[in-house]
């Protein structure tokens, strides 16, 4: 288990890199990759049981999808980081014959990935399949998810929703990173998502929620926490308040840079705001 | 000229509830869900034999094909049952990013295929689903002619590693293939050898193919007759030999002529070797209520219309 001061380490280097791939090819998603750079971090570091190596069935093993493919950035940052590919392919993020595509998906190989994701509202029905495959393998690992609040208005969502909870699948935690942000604006301003956690135990799930998913200690305890609720009947979701952009002071708070790089000035402050630590690629 | 026997009237949805019945007594990492339509299907079978395999997902077909995308991943092989309709159309966008983007060896059996779903109207009669799924990269598309080929078919696929949309029907017809028959994906099936017309027919069609070939014969013509049951990958070498015969062509689906089978003979065909076609299919419209056989009728769909079709491409020549 890698210890706290390293962690917060990886996850300013993680910013930098998220930083780095948008700027250089002037575009993809920044805002939401910065605001969930902690729970990747825990993630991949503390909370899920992994192999080494990469393997599609995930046999044996904690897995993890991640529904709202945009931010893409911090979900490659973190898999090169954790031993999937090389560091240095994040030189290639949405570049042509790349298998860093800006969303993620299987069709390059690249190892990490188990579904392509980026029309968005799908990743819970895959987790779903993916969690009852487990049950039938005998296999007592978890699946995990990560979705945007905003992609939460997608119908298909609370269909998985409904399923989950009608047909037991407790090995599954869904983590909503709850940053009230989407394309167009505020979720309040666009469509209101009303009361999520009610929402989610009137479905019948188990809810836990971290209050301040953008504190590192906050995410790995809640997600502990979260673990310990598996096994008992029902889903688990986890409503993860974020700030989109955190980490970059005027990235955060705002819609804005939601699909937007940083420009070369822009990307000087930011990362002077994230100074090196473990090592840029 | 070969004679068929129409062994006895059954649909191929039952062809389809019969090879997934024994597919699940011999692989265990079959896996069948459905989105309440398990009678319609005729999934039973399969349901009762193996409860812990059988997922009733209900009125939520988008979140079907999504749990069968995931479901693949610790190796399962899971076979997706609804309406041709709600098997493509409505979900076309699960199936394009979660299924057949992502390589996922998901299974979509669709029942209630094209007009002789019948009274339901035109709702429920998809003629536009070959074309759909024909147009997803990897996809394989298979249309089955009767219960026999579709039992076959539906043991077939659970061999090939990738998604396949597998297309039947609801009403009872023909079955006059042998029993003992074994499928192969992408391999036409030569039905009668004849020299002045190909017909190159799909699903529903394929039998009155064959009754526009005996009509034909009457009248002195001979038709080569091919049951085209893959419509990708298309065997272009059975439709290339055919027409080097021939010379013309009908292809017959109960599908509407864009985005169809015949779409896809055409391509072969102008890249090879440009040759007079007949299309028998629906003409870029809805379907309507009515009862099977006169919907055919109406919208041109059978023997004589073939028979017809055939004529008038010889003219062509």
């Amino acid at each position: 288990m890698p210890d706290i001061s390293y962690l917060n380490d990886l996850v300013i280097q993680v910013r930098r890199d998220i930083l780095r791939q948008v700027h250089k090819v002037n575009s993809g998603h920044p805002g939401g990759s910065l605001g969930c750079t902690e729970f990747f971090v825990a993630m991949f570091q503390e909370i899920m049981d992994r192999k080494e190596g990469f393997d599609m069935n995930g046999t044996e093993e904690d897995i993890f999808f991640l529904s709202n493919g945009h931010i893409s950035p911090v979900f490659y940052s973190v898999l090169a980081r954790s031993g999937y590919f090389p560091v240095d392919e994040l030189n290639t993020f949405r570049l042509i014959n790349s298998r860093l595509q800006g969303h993620p998906t299987t069709h390059e190989g690249l190892p990490g990935i188990r579904v392509a994701s980026g029309s968005l509202g799908q990743g819970i029905s895959v987790s779903v399949g993916a969690a009852t495959t487990k049950k039938l393998n005998n296999d007592d690992h978890l699946v995990y998810t990560l979705c945007g609040d905003g992609e939460l208005q997608e119908g298909q969502n609370w269909e998985a929703i409904m399923y989950a909870a009608a047909h037991k699948v407790d090995n599954l935690i869904v983590t909503v990173d709850y940053n009230g942000q989407q394309i167009d604006g505020s979720t309040d301003d666009v469509l209101a998502l009303g009361n999520l956690k009610a929402k989610f135990e009137a479905f019948g799930w188990t809810v836990l929620e971290i209050e301040n998913g953008n504190d590192l200690q906050q995410v790995i305890d809640g997600m502990k926490s979260a673990k310990e609720l598996t096994g008992k009947g029902k889903p688990v979701c986890v409503l993860m308040t974020t700030v989109m952009g955190n980490g970059v002071d005027f990235m955060m708070h705002t819609h804005a840079w939601h699909g937007k790089a940083p420009n070369d000035e822009q990307l000087e402050i930011a990362l002077a705001q994230n100074p090196e630590t473990i090592g840029d690629y | 000229m070969k004679k068929y026997t129409d062994t006895g009237k059954k649909d191929t949805r039952s062809g389809f509830g019969a090879g997934l019945t024994e597919l699940g007594k011999k692989n265990e990492n079959i896996v069948a869900l459905c989105a309440d339509l398990t009678g319609s299907l005729k999934m039973d079978e399969f349901k009762a034999n193996h409860p812990d395999r059988f997922f009733q997902v209900g009125i939520a077909e988008a979140n079907m094909m999504g749990i069968a995308a995931g479901m693949t991943i610790g190796g399962k092989i899971p076979f997706t049952g609804t309406f041709a309709n709600f098997s493509t159309g409505r979900v076309y966008d699960q199936i394009r990013q979660s299924i057949a983007y992502s390589h996922k060896n998901v299974k979509i059996c669709a029942s209630h295929a094209g007009l002789t779903l019948g009274e339901d109207g035109a709702t429920h009669q998809i003629l536009e689903d070959i074309g759909l799924m024909k147009m997803l990269p990897g996809m394989t598309v298979i249309n089955t002619c009767d219960f026999n080929q579709t039992k076959a078919a539906t043991i077939a696929i659970a061999e090939h590693h990738g998604p396949v949309y597998l297309r039947f029907g609801r009403p009872k017809v023909a079955n006059f293939t042998p029993e003992d028959q074994v499928f192969e994906i992408g391999k036409a099936v030569q039905l009668q050898e004849g020299n002045d017309v190909t017909i190159v027919a799909t699903g529903h069609l394929v039998w009155e193919a064959l009754e526009a070939a005996n009509s034909l014969h009457e009248q002195g013509i001979s038709a080569d007759v091919i049951n085209i049951h893959t419509i990708k990958p298309l065997d272009k070498e059975a439709i290339l030999n055919s027409v080097a015969k021939t010379g013309c062509i009908v292809t017959a689906e109960e599908h509407n002529y864009h985005g169809g089978l015949g779409e896809s003979v055409a391509r072969v065909l102008g890249e090879n070797t440009p040759t007079p076609q007949e299309f028998v299919a629906t003409q870029d419209t809805f379907g309507e209520s009515g009862t099977p056989a006169q919907l055919m009728e109406k919208y041109g769909l059978n023997a004589k219309a073939i028979h017809k079709a055939a004529k008038k491409v010889m003219g062509r020549k």
